[in-house]
């Protein structure tokens, strides 16, 4: 095994872990304030995707990114106040059936709107520069996803520990009542939660799309899934654990497919979460959750 | 003791209804070449029931949510497919790996073939279930769901090729004799699990789902009771997962994804959470409208549909929205209308009874009366 | 209480149209009048999608070259019976089993040889001959006297390209297999028996999921060892993924691919990277200039026909063997003089026919796979396939 091989494989696994970290926050932010697996994150995060390749046909890229993770944030909204809000009272299997039809519409939905085939996802020239060093060939999009998601991430802890906002945040998520009962709109609270997971789930995308080039109804749903073990792994409910999470998972997937067993790279993450559940249910940044009667 | 009184009233609809299903099903086997799609209709909605209702034992009787069905039916079929596939077919189908010795020469007839599966599946689920039902709603879900998708990769792999055929799966699997043996069967499956269901061990599942602190005051065993359920339900769900094959004639792991499972979940949830009938039911609509509702998936325009526009302008115009796909996008919102405003499904959490249905036709006519007379 | 109405409400309907299903299909006769029916089993939806509406457009042709068929000395119009089967096995069998009780005289398909080889059986038992167009999975007519196929086999696709490689001067070769379709596991591993026969070696295995979108860590490996030329006989859903993905990690080798990247899309998808890509094909455009000129001219016809052939008139091998497919089932029904599906079977196995098709002529082993020693080998050129050759292979 040589050096610049060693490396490439690294960056191979650190901008896939950097894009899984990004949707893994959404998943942690959701699941610490509602309780709730938000099977949909991994189609909206897919959705976005088609947004860019459409909304690039009409508008130069410095505004489609905008356009497209304010897009992401209207549809992931809407589905919070359709599909999540009127279960708040109802079991947590309601709720969690709930988000599983949402994940099936969006589906299908794609299935029907853009057709199964894939599609090519919009080159943007900015994010695809290549790089080369010796015999290592990087785009930048590769070297950015890993760095962007640490600044995204320090930024957001700095919000949630140090703004006001932050504090109600973290009140929802520890009791929901007694926050309502100090004055906190816990609606907006959550509203406000979708809007940063979409954000950076549309963030997200743009990378990893750009890195894999082609959309299709169902490259969410596998993602997805990942990215909540991701988020279990590190402590659900807790940010930076989500990163760790997000990037022990990429990793991992790259250096089990590398070594020839790509066959389990997926059952691998489920492996990893049964056996973090088991040895650390928390996850290894989370707090010790005391089981609520 | 006193001897039971059998009641007309009430046991004749049933031996009707026993009859006309009889008579129906006698019809259709009479001439199964012309009526072999309404056949391969019945048959899969009668195998995607017992699925339904396995996984409706866990879901809505147990209050466990699990969502490894389409794992456990992945294990039911490849083994009852590799043990009723003609010995000498074997050599055939497995031409890439060669196959096990042990495995060469095993022929089952098709009930020990499924209740081996059964059995297996359920020692599998006994294992698994061990460590994944220790953990709540959430994680449960998500645990069981990587635990089809690790069967799945587990079954593809060509390290396993020697007996599962890697990725080439197992074919030339023999097909039912008649549509009766299909219908017997999984009428047979559903009728253990209702009467499991109607049991004291059904009553301890229901408990547990209701208010598991309450169920363990009154001393069940809360673990065993979920183990119960959950080896019973996957076991059921290994059988479905045969039968699929033997209707299939081929076991393929691409064919249990986890958009399987959410298929089934579909079914539940349409028919009524925590309802056995519902769940026949839902599976019926399913499969059924799937079929009908093909039209949605093609292009008409105006003028075919309406013949009478044909020679106008619109009549070039397609039809908007009838696309492929389409049905599908029907079908989820559907789910999602259920979901939210009706989240008993067609049938609650009660049976579907004749009592309640001639009760309603009634209250339905007095309903009539009472209008006629305003 | 409207619950309950609209409960009873749909188990009457669906026991209704039960009834009504199989009441409409009890009408089994196979000739209706003047009209016989032919069934075209392919996926219009699903993964296959897209290669399964190119065949509909050459079985459609066929059928308004050839709309008739004399037997007896009667005329019968042929009828297509579409079925779409979804890429999906439990589809596939629900809609073989409307084509049997449709009363089809014989069945035409398919694309993807899972959904035939699920339903293969259920023709077979109805006495369906059933002639498959690109199926070219071994198990599709092993051990079935039903089915025949007018293309050729994954086993000889594998040789071929094995051959063309080692014949270019590539001794070392990496390749990626999809670990779950039976078509690239397949092709593989009779490329790999092929290749290290002829005294070339496999220096990197790679695999991947089906639904898999990341390749760069097997890319990464590829270049690690060295090869000089990857056979990638994937689907056509990983193909720009693998070519765009490479140029990204400056992986520059031959492409070597099965006939499943022999389409426009890809160097739509993957522009200059598809540069420089070989594939095999049933058939290349030129081979059979009445076959291309009266197709391109049907297509053009037609906007929506040009929009199902994916904006182009340009003629691939499954339009070949397609078209073919359907000739061939018309000649049998001809040469047997009769629609019972056994004199059909007959007349099927034992055919020589070369008139008429678009890659011919016909005949069939014992197994019912088209005895053919030819592929065509194209590749990409600036934006554009070229033939490049014709590879045989000694039977």
């Amino acid at each position: 095994m040589t050096l610049s091989y060693f490396i490439q494989q690294l960056l191979n696994g650190l901008s896939l872990g950097g894009a899984y970290a990004l949707i893994a926050i959404g998943y942690t932010m959701v699941y610490g304030i509602l309780r709730m697996i938000n099977f949909a994150h991994g189609d909206v995060f897919m959705m976005s995707g088609y947004f860019m390749i459409y909304a690039i046909t009409v508008m130069p890229w410095n505004i489609a990114i905008p356009a497209v993770i304010i897009g992401t944030i209207l549809l992931g909204t809407l589905i919070e106040r359709v599909a999540y809000k009127p279960l708040r009272s109802a079991p947590r299997m309601s709720v969690m059936i709930s988000a599983i039809g949402v994940s099936y519409l969006l589906e299908n939905l794609a299935n029907y709107l853009f057709t199964a085939m894939p599609q090519s996802y919009p080159e943007i020239s900015i994010l695809k520069h290549v790089y080369t060093f010796g015999s290592i060939t990087v785009s930048r999009v590769t070297l950015l996803a890993p760095i962007l998601t640490i600044i995204l991430t320090l930024v957001l802890v700095l919000l949630v520990n140090k703004t006001k906002l932050g504090m109600a945040m973290r009140a929802c998520s520890k009791d929901q009542d007694t926050a309502r009962i100090m004055g906190i709109k816990v609606d907006n609270i959550i509203t406000i939660t979708f809007v940063i997971g979409c954000t950076l789930a549309a963030i997200g995308s743009i990378l990893y799309f750009t890195d894999r080039n082609t959309v299709q109804p169902y490259s969410g749903s596998l993602p997805g899934l990942k990215c909540f073990v991701a988020a279990v792994i590190g402590g659900i409910g807790n940010i930076p654990g989500a990163v760790l999470g997000g990037f022990i998972v990429g990793i991992c997937q790259i250096v089990i497919t590398a070594t020839g067993y790509s066959v389990f790279s997926d059952a691998f993450t489920f492996v990893l979460l049964i056996i973090i559940l088991f040895v650390k249910p928390s996850g290894f940044l989370g707090e010790k959750a005391i089981e609520k009667v | 003791m006193t001897k039971k009184k059998i009641d007309i009233k009430k046991t004749l609809p049933k031996v009707l209804m026993i009859v006309l299903v009889a008579l129906y099903l006698s019809y259709l086997q009479a001439d199964p070449m012309s009526h072999s799609y309404a056949i391969t209709i019945i048959e899969r909605s009668c195998i995607y029931s017992v699925a339904a209702v396995s996984l409706n034992l866990i879901i809505g009787f147990t209050g466990q949510f699990s969502l490894g069905t389409a794992g456990f039916m992945c294990i039911g079929a490849y083994i009852t497919g590799i043990v009723t596939i003609d010995p000498a077919m074997k050599s055939q189908i497995f031409y890439l790996y060669g196959i096990q010795p042990w495995l060469e020469n095993i022929k089952l007839p098709l009930l020990a073939a499924l209740l081996v599966s059964g059995l297996i599946c359920a020692a599998i689920a006994f294992l698994i279930g061990w460590p994944v039902l220790r953990l709540k709603s959430d994680y449960l879900a998500i645990a069981t769901l990587g635990f089809s998708e690790i069967i799945r990769a587990l079954f593809g792999w060509d390290g396993l090729g020697t007996v599962t055929n890697a990725s080439y799966g197992v074919s030339n699997i023999p097909s039912f004799s008649s549509l009766y043996e299909c219908v017997i069967i999984c009428v047979l499956c559903i009728i253990i699990m209702a009467l499991l269901i109607n049991s004291s061990y059904g009553r301890a599942f229901k408990a547990v789902r209701d208010d598991d602190v309450a169920a363990e005051a009154m001393g069940i065993n809360l673990f065993k009771t979920k183990q119960l359920s959950f080896v019973i339900s996957s076991a059921f769900a290994g059988i479905a997962g045969g039968l699929l094959a033997v209707f299939m004639r081929s076991a393929v792991t691409s064919t249990f994804t986890v958009a399987l499972t959410y298929n089934i979940l579909l079914m539940v949830i349409l028919g009524g959470i925590g309802s056995i009938s519902g769940s026949i039911l839902g599976a019926f609509l399913v499969t059924g409208s799937q079929e009908w509702l093909r039209f949605l998936d093609r292009e008409y325009t105006f003028g075919s549909l309406f013949p009478m526009l044909s020679n106008t302008s619109i009549g070039g115009f397609n039809v908007p929205f009838l696309r492929n796909g389409f049905r599908m996008v029907i079908f989820s919102i559907l789910l999602m209308v259920v979901v939210l405003f009706w989240n008993h499904g067609i049938t609650g959490s009660k049976e579907i009874t004749f009592d309640r249905i001639a009760g309603f036709t009634k209250k339905l006519i007095k309903h009539k009366e009472g209008n006629a007379h305003e | 209480m409207k619950k309950r109405l609209l409960a009873i409400l749909m188990t009457t309907a669906l026991a209704a149209s039960l009834i009504g299903c199989s009441a409409n299909s009890s009408s089994s006769a196979s000739t209706d009048g003047d009209t016989i029916k032919i069934g075209v089993f392919e996926p219009k939806t699903g993964e296959n999608g897209g290669g399964g509406a190119q065949e509909e457009l050459a079985i459609e042709y066929a059928n308004s070259v050839r709309p008739t068929v004399t037997v007896d000395g009667k005329e019968y119009k042929v009828e297509l019976d579409w079925q779409d089967n979804q890429s999906d096995k439990t589809v596939a069998v629900t809609a073989a089993q409307k084509l049997i009780s449709d009363g089809a005289v014989g069945v035409v398909g398919g694309y993807g040889s899972g959904v035939c080889i699920a339903a293969g059986s259920y023709f077979a038992d109805s006495n369906i001959p059933t002639i498959g167009t690109s199926c070219t999975n071994a198990n599709v007519t092993l051990g079935n006297d039903y089915y025949f196929r007018t293309c050729y086999l994954d086993p000889f696709q594998g040789e071929i390209m094995a051959n063309w490689a080692y014949d270019n001067g590539y001794t070392e070769v990496a390749t990626i297999d999809n670990v779950g379709n039976e078509y690239t596991s397949g092709l593989v591993k009779t490329f790999t028996d092929s290749f290290t026969a002829l005294g070339g070696k496999i220096i990197d295995a790679e695999t991947f999921q089906t639904n898999e979108s990341d390749f760069k860590a097997i890319l990464t490996n590829i270049k690690n060892s060295g090869a000089k030329a990857v056979f990638a006989p994937t689907d056509y859903l990983y193909a720009p993924l693998l070519l765009n993905q490479a140029a990204d990690l400056g992986l520059s080798v031959q492409w070597i691919a099965g006939d499943t990247w022999y389409s426009n899309v890809l160097i739509q998808d993957a522009g200059d990277n598809a540069n420089g890509v070989v594939a095999d094909t049933f058939y290349a455009e030129g081979g059979n200039s009445e076959f291309d000129t009266g197709f391109k001219e049907w297509l053009q016809a037609d906007s929506s026909r040009m929009t199902t052939n994916l904006d182009s008139d340009a003629i691939v091998g499954n339009h070949a063997v397609a078209y073919d497919a359907y000739m061939v089932l018309m000649d049998a029904i001809e040469s047997a003089n009769s629609l019972d599906g056994a004199a059909i079977r007959e007349a099927l196995s034992s055919m020589n026919a070369s008139d008429g098709f678009a890659c011919g002529p016909y005949s069939f082993d014992q197994n019912g796979d088209a005895v053919k020693d030819t592929s065509y080998i194209c590749g990409i050129d600036n934006g554009e396939w070229k033939f490049q050759s014709e590879e045989k292979v000694s039977k």
